[in-house]
């Protein structure tokens, strides 16, 4: 998301850094540019007028002083008013002193409010030991019931039994009487889809809340939404009292300007963000985190809490014995994409990285997807065992076999076990570097990654090594992060061995 | 013609907002006697548009040509407002065009794509409805296997309708559940196969391109199939619609769309932009719940509403 915003401040800011100093014209020229660029991403108007007002303010004062690079002062002072705009701090989710906390989900048709209430079941399950109930309020749509109850069952929460006939005030009535009496910690209501200007739909949304008392009104709304946000938020808000939002489709491409419209209108934090699919994809909303990625300074905390969460200890623990004793085979390199695969895919990962909105056309241009992880993994996939642990076996009639194996050519063959070669030689080299260094390479990376990041290509193996160096060398968590971090900052040069053998 | 006054109704929460906001333009009592507008009318003209969801570029274009518009009489907001419309109808009536069955297909396969959440299966509930009422005979494919309870969403729109609908457990192949769809269809000679597919974003390369494999093997069967393939797409949805169209053309080569969720306070102004970068015919639009709230996308109507003209002497009263 916010990819093109990125790009149009990026190019803004670029023309700015050519200059010496930074006038009110500069800032104006700026301003029409950030205007535009907001506008198009779907931040309501209101928004936008208020957010440049805010900017200009402070961009115009900052013209007279001399110690700071103009250009970097006008970046600052965007991704503060961003971050400020966006809500500051991250804000955790109300919970009750006295259980069950009710949470109530609010929104319109199709934001996502069942797969959230099913996702925020499995977080609070997991994350917090809470014991959850799950309470479909939704009699409109055909099987919304149904896909609450095979959610929760998925995420291994309760789930309140179903009645026929009753209303959605009924129901939530029933539900917090079942949770307090089963002594639930966390009873989550989903609603149905309404239209904020139906108005007999938002009675009954004030009378579940009336019923029910919820310590959390959540306003669930699609990331993709347009100038209507405005609308949106401030009629449910007006209504029912929203006291948080919580932003879905994340993930998607989206430039995202409804999380910027609707809190400017509501005032309301921004709680919970969805990312994917997947069950566990529900994220604290970080508002410095997305002004970053406005900003194209890239997403590195998500990238290095993704890999965190995605690389298991043990495996790690075994790389790293492995690499002591200076062995690296086609097994490792397997496990290395494969968790490469599991933390969201190239498109994933790159969406996180500092500098690579400028680039992602490039990368298109250049094949480097998914699918091309996936033929790189079947093609170890049709090696032998015999292969696998000792490449040097691997001659011209093997290398025919396993392309044909893996529906690749002996190009892809010859290709992936050079990567494997340079990765392995790389890992030798980096293995006794500790990431104290490569930490700070990071944090300084941050903004001027993305000049780093549009040099060279970005490299998986080079993540990999650095999974290697600081990662599996010191196991999880922190020494993870460095290594990550180090493959970053150095602008991950060449993808596999793709971009480089197109450049040769 | 109750779409008409369904489509009114949300549409005038929205279109009341620009003739609003025209009426209200500070400089426009200067312009009283005068027959052109000037450059700041012309900003709040396009301010207007813009948060109609029509995205800059549009909004700007049809600002710009209202700067040499020849009004007939005084500049006030009802002028403005009609030639607004005008400029609408012009960029939406060669996109406005219905969804027509082919008999001789048989079957003719109507593939629903989109990102998640934007309204396909009730649409193709909604079409079932639709197409069973005018006595053709449909076939739902419940191409949705992956979200909880799609299937049974669908089937529940099958009984509702009296479709048969083919389904697998969730967690199935979709593109073997396509190809048993359309060998059924086949065999039974069904006029029409509706085929719901799953949510997914279109910059997610792993789901389009199991996208891509459904429409492979759609074609296998047969070559000229889906012989409509269409993006549903959110009413409320802003500028990502582009990308949306862009990618999801890519994969399952888009034919057309269908905008839901018009009965709320969203514009759809998107769809101006659409027409502009696309052309894509607009087929329908969703303006509720109901079996029979998919209704033919009138360009005029669609064009006035969001200009934000009268409505009493536009004759959509009926």
């Amino acid at each position: 998301m916010f990819d093109e915003l990125k790009n149009k401040l990026a190019d803004v800011f670029d023309g700015l850094a050519r200059r010496g100093a930074l006038s009110e014209s500069d800032v104006d020229a700026a301003l029409r540019e950030v205007r535009l660029a907001l506008l198009d991403a779907d931040v309501a108007l209101p928004a936008v007028k208020a957010f440049t007002e805010k900017v200009r303010e402070k961009a115009v004062g900052v013209a007279s002083m001399r110690s700071v690079r103009p250009d970097q002062q006008v970046i600052k002072i965007v991704n503060d008013a961003l971050i400020e705009m966006l809500g500051g701090d991250s804000a955790p989710l109300n919970i009750a002193t006295n259980p069950p906390s009710v949470i109530l989900m609010a929104g319109l048709q199709g934001s996502g409010k069942t797969t959230t209430a099913g996702k925020l079941a499995l977080r609070f399950r997991s994350r917090e030991r809470k014991k959850v109930m799950l309470a479909s309020l939704d009699v409109t749509r055909p099987a919304a019931r149904e896909q609450l109850r095979m959610l929760g069952n998925q995420a291994e929460v309760g789930v309140l039994n179903e009645v026929d006939g009753e209303s959605p005030t009924q129901i939530a009535k029933r539900a917090l009487q079942a949770a307090k009496l089963q002594a639930y910690d966390v009873l989550i209501l989903d609603t149905a889809g309404r239209l904020s200007i139906d108005e007999a739909l938002m009675a009954e949304l004030r009378a579940i809340k009336e019923a029910t008392n919820p310590h959390e009104i959540l306003l669930v709304a699609d990331s993709m939404t347009g100038q209507d946000a405005v609308n949106t938020a401030e009629a449910f808000h007006k209504a029912v009292g929203v006291t948080g939002i919580a932003l879905t489709r994340l993930d998607g491409d989206a430039r995202g300007g409804a999380a910027l419209s609707m809190r400017h209108v509501t005032g309301c934090p921004i709680k919970l963000a969805g990312v994917g699919e997947k069950q566990d994809a529900l994220e604290e909303f970080d508002p410095a985190r997305l002004a970053g990625r406005i900003l194209d300074m890239g997403d590195v905390v998500a990238l290095v809490e993704k890999a965190a969460e995605s690389i298991k200890l043990e495996e790690a623990e075994r790389l790293a014995k492995r690499m002591a004793k200076g062995q690296f085979d086609m097994n490792d390199f397997l496990a290395q994409i494969r968790q490469l695969q599991k933390m969201g895919g190239l498109g994933g990962l790159m969406a996180m990285l500092p500098g690579i909105g400028k680039m992602q056309k490039q990368i298109a241009a250049a094949g480097i997807d998914d699918r091309m992880i996936k033929r790189q993994e079947a093609i170890i996939l049709s090696m032998t065992k015999k292969e696998r642990v000792s490449v040097g076996l691997l001659n011209a009639s093997r290398r025919k076999r396993i392309a044909a194996g893996s529906g690749t050519t002996v190009q892809d063959v010859n290709r992936l076990v050079k990567q494997y070669q340079d990765m392995a030689r790389m890992m030798k080299k980096l293995g006794g570097k500790t990431g104290a260094a490569a930490m700070k390479a990071m944090l300084g990376g941050g903004m001027g990654g993305a000049s780093g990041g549009a040099g060279g290509m970005p490299d998986l193996s080079a993540l990999s090594r650095g999974f290697g160096s600081g990662g599996f060398g010191k196991g999880l968590g922190g020494g993870l992060a460095k290594g990550l971090g180090s493959s970053l900052a150095n602008g991950l040069p060449g993808l596999g061995g793709k971009p480089s053998g197109k450049k040769k | 013609m109750n779409w008409f006054k369904k489509l009114k109704d949300g549409l005038s929460k929205s279109s009341k907002k620009v003739s609003e906001s025209l009426a209200s333009l500070p400089s426009l009592s200067a312009l009283i006697g005068k027959s052109k507008l000037d450059a700041a009318s012309l900003e709040e003209v396009e301010d207007a548009l813009i948060a109609a969801d029509l995205g800059t570029a549009s909004a700007i274009r049809l600002a710009t040509a209202l700067k040499s518009h020849k009004f007939d009489g005084p500049v006030d907001a009802d002028s403005i407002a009609l030639a607004l419309a005008d400029g609408l109808e012009g960029i939406l009536k060669p996109v406005a065009k219905p969804l027509e069955i082919d008999l001789a297909n048989r079957p003719h396969v109507v593939l629903l794509v989109g990102v998640n959440g934007s309204g396909k299966t009730t649409t193709a509930g909604k079409l079932a409805q639709n197409w069973t009422a005018a006595g053709k005979t449909v076939l739902l494919a419940a191409g949705d296997t992956f979200r909880a309870a799609a299937v049974e969403q669908l089937q529940i729109w099958g009984d509702r309708t009296g479709t048969k609908v083919i389904a697998d457990a969730t967690g199935g192949d979709a593109a073997a559940l396509a190809y048993r769809a359309m060998t059924r269809a086949i065999e039974e000679q069904a006029d029409v196969l509706i085929i719901d597919t799953a949510g997914r974003l279109q910059n997610r390369s792993e789901l389009m391109e199991e996208l891509a494999k459904i429409v492979r093997v759609i074609r296998k069967l047969d070559d000229t199939a889906p012989h409509d393939s269409v993006i549903v797409l959110d009413g409320t949805v802003g500028q990502n619609a582009l990308s949306q169209v862009k990618a999801f053309s890519a994969v399952a080569d888009v034919s057309g769309m269908i905008v839901t969720k018009l009965d709320g306070s969203a514009k759809g102004g998107v769809v101006v932009a659409l027409a502009e970068e696309f052309g894509l015919p607009v087929h329908a639009v969703g303006v509720g719940e109901g079996a029979d709230d998919l209704q033919p996308f009138a360009a005029d109507e669609f064009a006035k509403a969001l200009a934000g003209v009268d409505r009493d002497d536009s004759g959509w009263a009926g």
